[in-house]
């Protein structure tokens, strides 16, 4: 029973990673490049939510929506200002420049809101969900956990169709595939690129919210080290693909769950860290990536 | 006569004089003023960290300019080498002088940064691209964690080590502890000092230029620039890539070595991704491929903070924009363009003023 008490967690705390890593393996795909602000990104989101469901009292799911309008014009903005620019650049530059965009983003929350962490209010228990209990009280889940992984399902189910069956999905793999033969094709690259960015931050605007309701401190920080999680669980299922990132991010959260649970709290990031280090020398686009020759 | 050897001086060997001759100037220049007491106290803190900066930015450079892969676990380097080499120079203490103690120190200090080089290379260097990233990523978070949950004490029985808790080692009260988990080492005696910095420099500077103007180095540049041709022509990928990143995990160790014993305690959490993330960054802003640029940007932007003081809570927002807009204004390539033809116009005219008068 605490075995599957650990694993549903895992599995919630998963979702959450694969939320954000849709972000990251998108933007890579397209953009071939490392967004790092993606994590500070879910941070400013869930400041949205704290103020406006937390402070002004505002319907939850409402504030979701806000937090997922005002994420996505910021994602848009920062691509425009920052990275448009570097399309062309050494990829290392748009690295630099991403890094830059993410401290710039944590200072100015650390400015507004200062540094001091703030205790979030969950949104799932906003809407009066009651956790779920089975096996005569054996077994407590969550509600958070509930909504986590079905809203992940429901998000992951749609963006494979969006993509596979709609034309502007058609034109990111396209873009994707081969930026310069879709701009021959009459794909407008940069409107792509665009909205991929505005689904990345949307996407990272309810992740935000997820994860603070499941753990429910936030600080300027909050979004780092799941992002840096979450790209390590986009590689582990190979960048560029959506299933893998879903299939990375669950992976990653329920062995961080359980290496927590059952070796050690303090080791439980490393062993995280040393599976991806292990898949990817076994598998080296990482499990669902696709292998690309090179030809002389 | 000196002036018209060094006229006739091959580019590359007067180039590499004129990185040595602008480390050796700052060293007399900060000693003729601190001699002279212009410099302020919270600058004397930060020489020896730029020292320290320094050489992580040349021997990250020489990972990411020469070989062209991008490592962001510089700093998991630099902080094996300085528990390594602090270790060792807390646990010979007194019992040994000062003058055999620390080199020995440094020397084991890089040593063991060279062998995690060794481990983490192998298996990472068949990988490339971001994938080396991701896992050179990875691997700085390992060391930082594993030495987070380590314990060692010393008493009259032994060592004594554990990765839960410092009461699972059972020692004697009389123990001490040698490293307590996420506290680190406490009670340093500290032995960095600027002059030591700057004779390091200066080392790593000689082997790392020389590396680079050697075969080794050319076969590394020539990996870099086309991987498949540099294999037909008969260069072993693998020993070549495996020697550049080694010695830049080596130096990394001597630099985590100078860092350590400057301060009186070492935590592991202080070289996390944020520190190997601040290495690349000086070598992006001085360069890729350029020494000397890493040499400079290390320095300036290491004392930009201390400077930025000041306006306390805003220095890391404006390090963040002087970040954005410095990337942008130099690898955007319209803003190159644009800045090429403003140079031309103002050039342009110049001439034309010439032609005139």
């Amino acid at each position: 029973m605490q075995f599957l008490s650990y694993l549903i967690s895992g599995i919630s705390l998963g979702s959450v990673y694969a939320l954000i890593a849709l972000g990251y393996t998108m933007v890579y795909g397209i953009a071939k490049m490392l967004n790092f602000a993606h994590g500070d990104i879910i941070m400013i989101g869930s400041y949205v939510i704290f103020f406006a469901f937390g402070s002004f009292g505002m319907n939850p799911i409402l504030s979701v929506i806000l937090s997922m309008v005002v994420c996505t014009i910021l994602g848009v903005t920062i691509e425009r200002v920052a990275y448009r620019p570097l399309r062309e650049a050494p990829s290392l530059a748009v690295l630099i420049t991403a890094i830059g965009v993410s401290y710039l983003l944590q200072q100015v929350a650390q400015l507004l809101w200062s540094a001091n962490p703030k205790s979030f209010q969950s949104i799932v228990t906003g809407i009066g969900l009651k956790p779920l209990v089975l096996f005569d009280g054996q077994l407590t889940i969550s509600a958070e956990a509930i909504v986590t992984i079905i809203a992940c399902v429901i998000i992951m189910v749609a963006l494979t169709a969006f993509v596979n069956h709609t034309v502007p999905g058609h034109a990111m793999l396209a873009v994707s595939e081969d930026r310069g033969a879709a701009q021959l094709m009459g794909v407008n690259v940069n409107g792509t690129i665009a909205l991929t960015f505005a689904i990345g931050s949307a996407l990272a605007a309810v992740a935000g919210a997820l994860l603070c309701s499941s753990y429910p401190t936030l600080s300027p920080t909050t979004g780092a080290m799941p992002g840096i999680k979450a790209f390590v669980a986009a590689v582990f299922g190979g960048i560029g693909s959506i299933p893998g990132a879903f299939l990375g991010g669950v992976l990653l959260g329920v062995i961080e769950n359980l290496s927590k649970a059952y070796i050690s709290t303090q080791l439980s990031d490393a062993i995280v860290f040393l599976v991806l280090i292990v898949v990817l020398v076994v598998k080296p686009t990482g499990l669902l990536g696709k292998k690309i020759n090179v030809k002389v | 006569m000196p002036l018209s050897r060094l006229k006739h001086m091959k580019k590359t060997t007067r180039s590499n004089l004129i990185t040595f001759a602008i480390v050796i100037v700052f060293y007399l220049v900060v000693q003729i003023l601190s001699g002279a007491g212009v410099t302020s106290r919270s600058f004397e803190g930060q020489l020896v960290p730029i020292c320290a900066y320094v050489m992580l930015a040349i021997s990250l450079n020489l990972t990411v300019g020469f070989l062209g892969e991008l490592s962001l676990g510089h700093a998991g380097f630099m902080s094996v080498g300085a528990f390594s080499g602090v270790l060792l120079w807390t646990v010979l203490g007194d019992s040994v002088p000062v003058y055999v103690a620390l080199p020995l120190a440094f020397i084991v200090g890089g040593v063991v940064a060279g062998i995690f080089g060794v481990i983490v290379g192998v298996p990472v260097l068949r990988l490339s691209g971001d994938y080396l990233a991701i896992v050179t990523l990875a691997f700085g978070e390992i060391i930082k964690n594993i030495i987070n949950a380590c314990y060692l004490g010393i008493d009259e029985n032994g060592l004594h080590f554990s990765m839960t808790d410092a009461t699972s080692l059972g020692m004697e009260p009389d123990g001490k502890m040698l490293i307590n988990g996420a506290m680190g080492i406490t009670g340093i005696q500290k032995a960095s000092t600027f002059t030591i910095g700057i004779v390091l420099v200066l080392i790593t500077l000689i082997v790392i230029l020389n590396m680079i103007n050697s075969r080794t180095g050319r076969a590394v540049m020539a990996i870099r620039d086309n991987e498949i041709a540099a294999q037909s022509v008969g260069i072993n990928l693998t020993r070549y890539k495996l020697t550049a990143f080694v010695m830049s995990a080596v130096f990394a160790g001597f630099a985590g070595v100078l860092y350590g014993l400057n301060y009186s305690s070492l935590v592991a959490s202080r070289f996390d991704y944020n520190t190997s993330i601040q290495i690349l960054v000086f070598v992006v802003l001085g360069g890729i491929g350029s020494i000397r640029g890493s040499i400079i940007a290390a320095a300036l932007l290491t004392v930009l903070p201390e400077v930025l003081r000041g306006l306390q809570d805003y220095r890391m927002l404006i390090y963040a924009i002087v970040l954005i807009v410095v990337m942008i204004f130099n690898q955007s390539p319209q803003i190159v363009a644009w800045r090429k033809r403003i140079v031309a116009r103002f050039t342009g005219k110049k001439d034309e003023k010439k032609g005139v008068a």
